[in-house]
């Protein structure tokens, strides 16, 4: 029941701010108390999935064999606690953000927010993967308004691209793919070990696992990774959640998910096609880093990075070795703390400075300490420095690289760390150590240093997240190795 | 006494009633006639469903005078389904037909606008219940010819010209039709559909029998609007009132694909329709064309109405693809797309119809921020434009879930990904209208629209609704389909 509570919390909560969207206190207050709720409801889940525990519920059936059900299982749970978690985080970060840029519709930003995350929430603890569809569909769906959200011709033509990309690689690649095990297979249930294995030729599972890697659009491989440059025009805290933890985390679960219990690690390693999508993993990884280095704005070139970070995880789940499921799976919780850091703290100087640019940026170190401190903290574990999370999940990318055998992946991940640092420190350097261009005193005149205090407290609690993920990875990683250490 | 004439009911009770709607000159009185018998055809409909459940096929002599002196009524699972898409989409429409009709049709019209509403869902009704294949064409032409006078109603004079341009089509197809079914007779000796399936075998290999094949498949696909048959539909659906498009979308050329089904599968049966005459090859050709270029042509449309009387030419396409298998799969595929698509296209159309009530347009430029006035009749054309897209949890799911394993399952793998390479072409028409009601600038005379009254929306919703109901449970309308199916292709092979 607690896990259906999960889905549903987050989806029926919008019923509520619809109805309070007068009175902005009370309204926020539900997103709030909504948030904390689901994200003790998933934690209490924690405990008994670690111990061997796979809470299910089965729904509907809306065909014959096909169920819509969820089962909790460690991968899941790992995605969900990081979602439920970073979304309180979140929702403070939007009272103060909406509230201070003076947003419109902000009863449909929230509710959508949430309806944003029920979905998330589904994908999480889907049972099989007919249900992780519908709900990977129904993210897309709800995510599209909060991308449209300012609603003139560039919100537009962004959400064209969004929904396009989107919707066009999951309705052509992934439900094809998806039909056709079907059709193949007679199930769409998630099996340790897989349930392509034997039913299917190395051939046509090569085409499958095209067909999948490159339909799951939300995982934004290359050349299907334009929509997540072109959905910077979503406030802030859209891109700071969505479009760095909830969608695109969505993407690489699934990936993660389909090669763990569909195709199973052990016949992923006999398909040809890993090899080369390997490939094409690493190209996404070194090409976004080299296009990240020349944006200029300060959220596209988080974006372009979210685009390589997110193909490190790809690249994870082609390794197939279990220390490369857990460096994938503990680079999707890594890289979300060091990622929304850094976009709260794009959103923080927006609203301060409306600022976007990251010429524009000399000197602001001195202006928002705390906001650049946060900055760095995020840049160093991009990176993947020690003290900070991206470390630990590297190292296991590393390991897993290694134990695979794959100098090639070696020797990508080392040039993308290069990469990461080439884009990230200038900005650093520049926002501590240059003087600001124009006159100080004519520019901040009016405004206070810091952003609001919500904005503040929200990529405080990230960013000194980051950091404490390096001292306790506990939760993460236990769930990480029991994942690999279950499908061995 | 009364169940037992359940057959011969559900076509006499619009019948008698058409004429009624005629006599009684005041609007009201006119409506309330037809509302109510659209109500009781309904009702009749559910217990004719649930007998055919309980006991399988129903036959019935009309009179009392047995086959094959006199006329039978046949009816059976495909049939049921049939029935009841006609039967719940007509008394689904007529509440909402109050305004929209007073609206759009001058008062010394409404009478006979509901006359002829009756007299075409009598024809619809007729075509589905009957076994015998000339009195088929006689429900045929009652229906045809009352659609030709509901599509003159509209309220521009370009419904004429639209009208007219249906009527000589529509002729062409009913002549058709009676000449093959003339050629059959001529070789048999008998209409009776059963008697047909039985005798045909004999004479098959005439140069007779398949010139009347010839002759009745091209009619059937004129009335069905199969590509390239298709050039009266965009008219005729984008100038009818706009209940008359959401009736005839969701129903007209549903009963057409029966038409064709009953006859390549009961009276010619499945070896010698798709063996010896490969029309399977033919249809899925034709079908293939349907969906892509109806599809392609409905992305530059301005007029909304016509967008979605392209869109439905394509998935009239996806219905024949499915049926051009002749699988099993794949008839039961078209026909839960049949059914599925009734409740998508009658949706969307009802949405139209609200808007065209309010903005006196559904050409695009004047939608523009239409949403902001509308919400709820332009959530009902998102919801019921992501069904016809196939986004899970919506009717068109279900279907294109069916059609592209069907297709996958004769190892058409091209024809899973133009299906599904489509169904994005879908999303861009569609689209088209999102961005208008809710991105543009309104207009200056924008303000003024009010959201349409809640008769018209509930219905329109009940329909979406039920797009949302039959995404998530579709076990039931799938099963009949199936079934459906089974007993179609099981009959050829006797």
């Amino acid at each position: 029941m607690t896990v259906l509570a999960c889905v549903a919390l987050p989806l029926l909560a919008p019923v509520l701010i619809t109805a309070l969207h007068r009175w902005p206190n009370p309204r926020e207050a539900v997103t709030l108390l909504t948030s904390a709720g689901l994200f003790l409801l998933v934690y209490s889940l924690h405990d008994d999935v670690l111990h061997g525990a796979r809470p299910a519920i089965d729904l509907l059936e809306p065909l014959p064999g096909l169920v819509i059900g969820f089962e909790v299982e460690p991968l899941g749970m790992l995605f969900a606690l990081l979602a439920s978690f970073l979304w309180m985080v979140t929702s403070v970060y939007s009272i103060g953000y909406m509230r201070s840029h003076h947003e419109w519709r902000q009863t449909s930003y929230y509710s959508y927010f949430s309806l944003a995350l029920g979905s998330a929430m589904g994908i999480a603890f889907a049972g099989n993967l007919f249900t992780l569809f519908i709900f990977y569909e129904l993210l897309t769906l709800m995510t599209y308004p909060l991308v449209t959200h300012a609603g003139d011709d560039a919100a537009r033509e962004g959400g064209r691209m969004y929904l396009g990309y989107l919707l066009g690689t999951s309705v052509i690649l992934l439900l094809l793919a998806l039909v056709w095990t079907w059709s193949l297979t007679g199930t769409l249930d998630f099996r340790a070990g897989g349930i392509l294995e034997g039913a299917v030729t190395p051939g046509i599972a090569s085409i499958l696992l095209v067909l999948f890697i490159f339909g799951i659009g939300k995982a934004a491989v290359m050349p299907f990774h334009l929509w997540l440059p072109a959905a910077m025009v979503a406030p802030t805290p859209v891109s700071a959640l969505l479009h760095a933890v909830a969608v695109v985390k969505a993407g690489v679960f699934t990936i993660l998910k389909v090669a763990i219990y569909i195709f199973g690690i052990d016949f992923l390693a006999e398909i040809p096609a890993t090899q080369w999508l390997m490939y094409v993993a690493a190209a996404t990884i070194l090409l976004a880093a080299f296009i990240a280095l020349r944006q200029d704005n300060l959220k596209l070139r988080l974006a372009w990075s979210t685009v390589s970070q997110l193909s490190y995880i790809v690249l994870c789940a082609l390794l197939v070795t279990p220390l490369g499921i857990v460096g994938g799976s503990m680079h999707i919780v890594m890289h979300a703390f060091a990622k929304i850091t850094l976009f709260f703290c794009a959103g923080a100087i927006l609203i301060t400075t409306h600022k976007t640019r990251i010429s524009e940026m000399n000197g602001i170190g001195r202006r928002m300490p705390w906001t650049m401190a946060a900055f760095t903290v995020g840049a160093l574990s991009m990176i993947g420095v020690p003290p900070t999370a991206g470390f630990i999940s590297k190292w296991y990318i590393l390991l897993g690289a290694i134990e695979a055998q794959q100098l090639f992946a070696v020797g990508v991940i080392i040039v993308g760390t290069l990469l990461n640092a080439a884009y990230f420190l200038p900005i650093v350097y520049a926002a501590f150590f240059r003087a600001p261009e124009s006159n100080p005193k004519h520019e901040y005149k009016d405004a206070p240093g810091e952003a609001p205090l919500a904005v503040v407290v929200a990529l405080t609690v990230t960013a000194t997240g980051t950091v404490a993920l390096f001292f306790l990875p506990d939760i993460p990683l236990e769930l990480a190795l029991q994942l690999a250490g279950g499908n061995k | 006494m009364l169940i037992s004439n359940l057959p011969a009911l559900q076509v006499v009770i619009p019948l008698v009633s058409a004429p009624v709607c005629l006599l009684l000159r005041n609007p009201r009185h006119a409506w309330t006639c037809a509302l109510i018998t659209s109500w009781v055809v309904l009702a009749i409909a559910v217990l004719l469903v649930q007998k055919i459940f309980a006991g399988g096929t129903i036959t019935y002599a009309i009179g009392a005078w047995a086959t094959p002196w006199g006329i039978g009524y046949r009816i059976d699972m495909a049939g049921a389904l049939m029935i009841l898409i006609i039967a719940a989409i007509g008394a689904i429409v007529m509440p909402y037909a109050w305004h929209s009709v007073q609206h759009e049709i001058e008062n010394r019209n409404v009478g006979l606008f509901y006359t002829c509403y009756l007299l075409c869902l009598t024809g619809l009704l007729g075509i589905v219940v009957t076994g015998d294949a000339f009195n088929l064409f006689v429900f045929l032409e009652i229906s045809s010819l009352s659609s030709y006078v509901l599509i003159s109603l509209g309220s521009t004079r370009r419904a004429l010209t639209a009208a007219f341009q249906y009527l000589v089509m529509g002729t062409i197809g009913a002549t058709f039709i009676l000449i093959g079914i003339g050629f059959l007779y001529m070789m048999t000796g008998t209409l009776n559909m059963v008697d047909l399936a039985q005798r045909l075998p004999d004479v098959a290999d005439t140069r007779t029998i398949r010139v009347a094949f010839a002759f009745v498949t091209v009619g059937v696909s004129i009335k069905l609007a199969l590509f390239p048959l298709h050039l009266w539909l965009p008219n005729a659906y984008t100038f009818a009132p706009s209940v008359v498009s959401a009736f005839i979308a969701a129903t007209a050329t549903k009963v057409g694909v029966y038409v064709l089904l009953r006859f390549f599968f009961t009276v010619f049966g499945i070896h010698f329709s798709f063996a010896a005459m490969h029309v399977g090859e033919i249809l899925m050709l034709l079908a293939v064309a349907a969906i892509l270029v109806a599809s392609l042509v409905a992305v530059f449309q301005d007029n909304v109405k016509r967008m979605l009387a392209y869109s439905s030419v394509a998935q009239i396409g996806y219905i024949i693809l499915g049926i051009s298998l002749a699988s099993v799969d794949g008839v039961s595929a078209g026909m839960l797309h049949l059914f599925n698509h009734a409740v998508i296209k009658g949706a969307l159309f009802l949405a139209m119809g609200c808007i065209f009530l309010r903005l006196g347009s559904v050409e695009l430029r004047d939608m523009h921020g239409l949403a902001r006035q509308m919400p709820w009749t332009m959530a009902a054309f998102v919801v019921g434009g992501l069904s016809l897209v196939g986004i899970p949890l919506t009717a068109g799911f279900i279907s294109k879930w069916y059609l592209v394993s069907a297709v996958l399952a004769e190892g058409y793998w091209p024809l899973a990904v133009l299906i599904l390479v489509s169904s994005l072409l879908a999303l861009m028409y569609i689209w088209r209208v999102v961005e208008a009601a809710y991105f543009f600038v309104p207009g200056a005379a924008m303000h003024k629209v009010k959201e349409a009254p809640a008769i018209m929306l509930i219905p329109t919703w009940l329909l979406i609704g039920a797009n949302l109901y039959f995404g998530v449970n579709a076990g039931l309308v799938s099963g009949i389909a199936r079934q459906g199916a089974n007993i179609l292709i099981g009959q050829g092979v006797q």
